[in-house]
């Protein structure tokens, strides 16, 4: 059973996942990272495959994705990284990256090797639902590799019970209109949104990101979905030099209880 | 026969498409719904051609140039997007793009610049319409484009400077994008070029589409046929070039040519040929050629001239290279100052060096006596001044 699923089974509130590019911040730091994060609690792991131009996020991460960049990162890199990885963190691992770099790579022999690996999903979100649907849909399902889709407050219903379908694993729930890195702010409106795309009934789990920063906003999201995803603040925690990685990692996660 | 329209889903043959985050889907899918009847809207088409005519002084001449006829020995006409108001082609899209936008009831319109005449181009239309205004561009273009950066904020526009990647075009389309997602509901993103997510492509090829309509004209009343025998435009992301191929695609005897900017040189890595150093991907959400490495990652361009320093090209220039239909020649940066300083003594026209790269072509391509070439002059080079006059001074005199 593909991890995902067993995690969603097994735990049904207060899901924690965290998102880091990989290559970030020093080469050989993608592996202490992972590992440190398992270890300190989290539930499940979005690894970013660093891109030149990611235009859905904010500051934070394009500097995360350039110095990756810098540092030597590359699908092929990661892959490798992560069938050593994959003998040591038994926690669902996602990929998250742009389609371009997946494109030049071959989706049918990423999912093959994410397969051969035990990656579990992947997030690509300049691939259109449409185009999954048409073209790859098939190929994931025969690689045990979950698409996971995200929905926005101005996805309409209708569109979310589509993208609801067509979506594995979990379905995103993108918490603001914004870039990534932002601030989550409860308002009406926020809660409006939240309360309305949980009430929906979708086969998905939800996962709530973009703006979870700390311990406040991640009880937030638990309180209307299965758990929240924190990304940008955790890449901030990461940048302080003067301790290592698996350091950072621990401090961040101690945080958060 | 070759299909050059696009398909009902954005595609030109296997290029184009709507690549784009969930983020931007619900603005996507409102253009994509609507902007084929808003633009075939008579209200709308009037409003729009009264404005080019009245406010942006169309139709723009199609001049002879004589002399530059004489040194290339044949019949060489200058189709003068220069002399719109603002001083390039950009105002055709952009007077169209706003006046859908203010249909749908936005009230602020964001855009890109790289040399800034799509955003002089946009901030003249927002004060004319009386809208919020802000433009991205990036902080290289901003230092070689001074004077254009000076018009904007004279015109009430708000420009940011973009420091990320090589701070020009490129950087400058994240930004505005970016900018799009952070405030869908209020704001239209005023795309300068035929790149982007379908329908951007479709929509900005017809709205510079009136640069061939009245071409067929115009070449009717000079020589008694609609067509040229050749067309050459410069292609950065490719509007001044398909609009002035637009009516002419399905007339396979007008040979299509387009002027590509090659930096240093194509075999450098300092070069802005999409097309020729290319290969198929996606960036700023189409399929199209780009430029980039063997990993995927967009490689930062290099042209002299910011209007072409743009890694990516539209989907429709990818297909029409790829039917055959488009030839596409690269010129370097001194070629283009080369022919830029020609047409200014032989002609008295000042060109941007955008356009230069069109008439550099000239050096390049044999034509017959009897030939007509129609080139787009799709710029005015006052903006370059400050580079044309660095070239002047290392001319021998
Ligand atoms: C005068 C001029 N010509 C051409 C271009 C290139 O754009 P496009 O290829 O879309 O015509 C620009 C862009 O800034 C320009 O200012």
């Amino acid at each position: 059973m593909n991890r995902i699923d067993k995690l969603f089974i097994t735990k049904k509130t207060g899901i924690l996942s965290v998102y880091f590019t990989a290559g970030y911040p020093a080469p050989g730091s993608t592996t202490k990272i992972v590992t440190a994060l398992e270890e300190n609690g989290a539930d499940m792991i979005e690894i970013g495959i660093p891109f030149s131009d990611p235009v859905a996020d904010g500051p934070v991460i394009q500097k995360s994705s350039h110095r990756a960049l810098q540092n030597g990162m590359s699908l092929e890199v990661l892959l490798n990284r992560l069938s050593e990885i994959r003998n040591n963190v038994t926690i669902p691992l996602i990929l998250m990256g742009y389609f371009n770099p997946v494109l030049q790579f071959g989706m049918e022999k990423l999912c093959s090797r994410l397969n051969r690996i035990g990656i579990d999903g992947l997030i690509i979100p300049d691939l259109p639902p449409e185009e999954y649907a048409k073209k790859y849909r098939n190929l994931f399902r025969d690689h045990n590799i979950h698409n996971i889709l995200l929905v926005t407050p101005q996805t309409p219903d209708e569109r979310i019970r589509t993208l609801d379908d067509l979506s594995s694993g979990f379905l995103y729930l993108v918490s603001a209109s914004s870039t990534t890195g932002g601030k989550l702010s409860m308002d009406t409106g926020q809660k409006a949104y939240f309360s309305r795309v949980a009430a929906m009934g979708l086969s998905n789990p939800l996962m709530i990101g973009f703006g979870i920063s700390d311990r406040e906003s991640l009880d937030a999201a638990y309180q209307y979905a299965a758990g929240g995803i924190i990304g940008s603040a955790f890449i901030r925690a990461l940048e302080n030099r003067d301790c290592a990685p698996e350091e950072n990692v621990k401090i961040f996660m101690n945080k958060l209880r | 026969m070759n299909d050059y329209q696009v398909s009902r889903t954005g595609y030109y043959g296997e290029f184009g498409g709507a690549f784009i985050p969930e983020m931007l889907y619900a603005n996507i899918k409102e253009l994509q719904d609507s902007y084929l009847d808003m633009l075939e809207d008579p209200g709308f088409r009037e409003t729009y051609l009264d404005l080019l005519r009245d406010y942006s002084g169309r139709p723009t001449p199609l001049f002879f140039a004589k002399r530059l006829s004489g040194q290339y020995r044949t019949n060489i006409y200058l189709k003068r997007e220069d002399l719109n108001h603002t001083g390039a082609h950009k105002i055709n899209n952009a007077i169209g793009q706003a006046l859908l936008a203010k249909k749908l009831g936005k009230r602020r319109i964001v855009a890109e610049t790289g040399a800034g005449q799509h955003g002089v181009a946009t901030a003249t239309v927002c004060a004319l319409m009386d809208m919020k205004c802000t433009v991205y561009m990036g902080a290289e273009d901003i230092k070689r484009q001074k004077p254009n950066v000076g018009r904007m904020k004279m015109l009430g526009a708000k420009v940011i400077p973009v420091y990320q990647g090589n701070q020009t075009l490129k950087d400058a389309v994240n930004e505005a994008m970016r900018d799009w997602i952070s405030h869908p509901a209020e704001t239209h993103y005023l795309l300068g070029s035929v790149v982007g997510p379908h329908p951007y492509p479709d929509l900005v090829t017809r709205l510079q589409a009136i640069i061939s309509e009245e071409l067929k004209g115009q070449m009717k009343e000079k020589t008694g046929s609609e067509d040229p025998g050749t067309i050459i435009a410069c292609v950065g992301g490719g509007s001044n070039a398909a609009g002035i191929f637009y009516h002419y695609l399905d007339h396979p005897h007008v040979r299509l040519i387009g002027a590509e900017a090659a930096g240093k040189g194509i075999h450098t890595n300092k070069t802005a040929a999409t097309l020729l150093t290319g290969r198929p991907g996606v960036l700023h959400g189409s399929f199209s050629s780009v430029m980039q490495d063997d990993d995927g990652q967009i490689t930062e361009p290099y042209s002299i001239s910011a209007g072409l320093d743009y890694p990516g090209i539209g989907p429709l220039h990818a297909h029409l290279h790829q039917t055959g239909r488009a030839e596409y020649y690269a010129v370097t940066d001194d070629e283009a100052l080369d022919a830029a300083l020609n047409l200014s003594r032989k002609e008295g026209i000042i060109p941007a060096l955008e356009s230069a790269h069109a008439l550099a072509l000239l050096d390049k391509l044999d034509f017959p006596p009897d030939e007509h070439v129609v080139i787009n002059l799709s710029g005015r080079g006052d903006k370059d001044l400050q580079t044309l006059l660095q070239h002047l001074e290392n001319e021998p005199d």
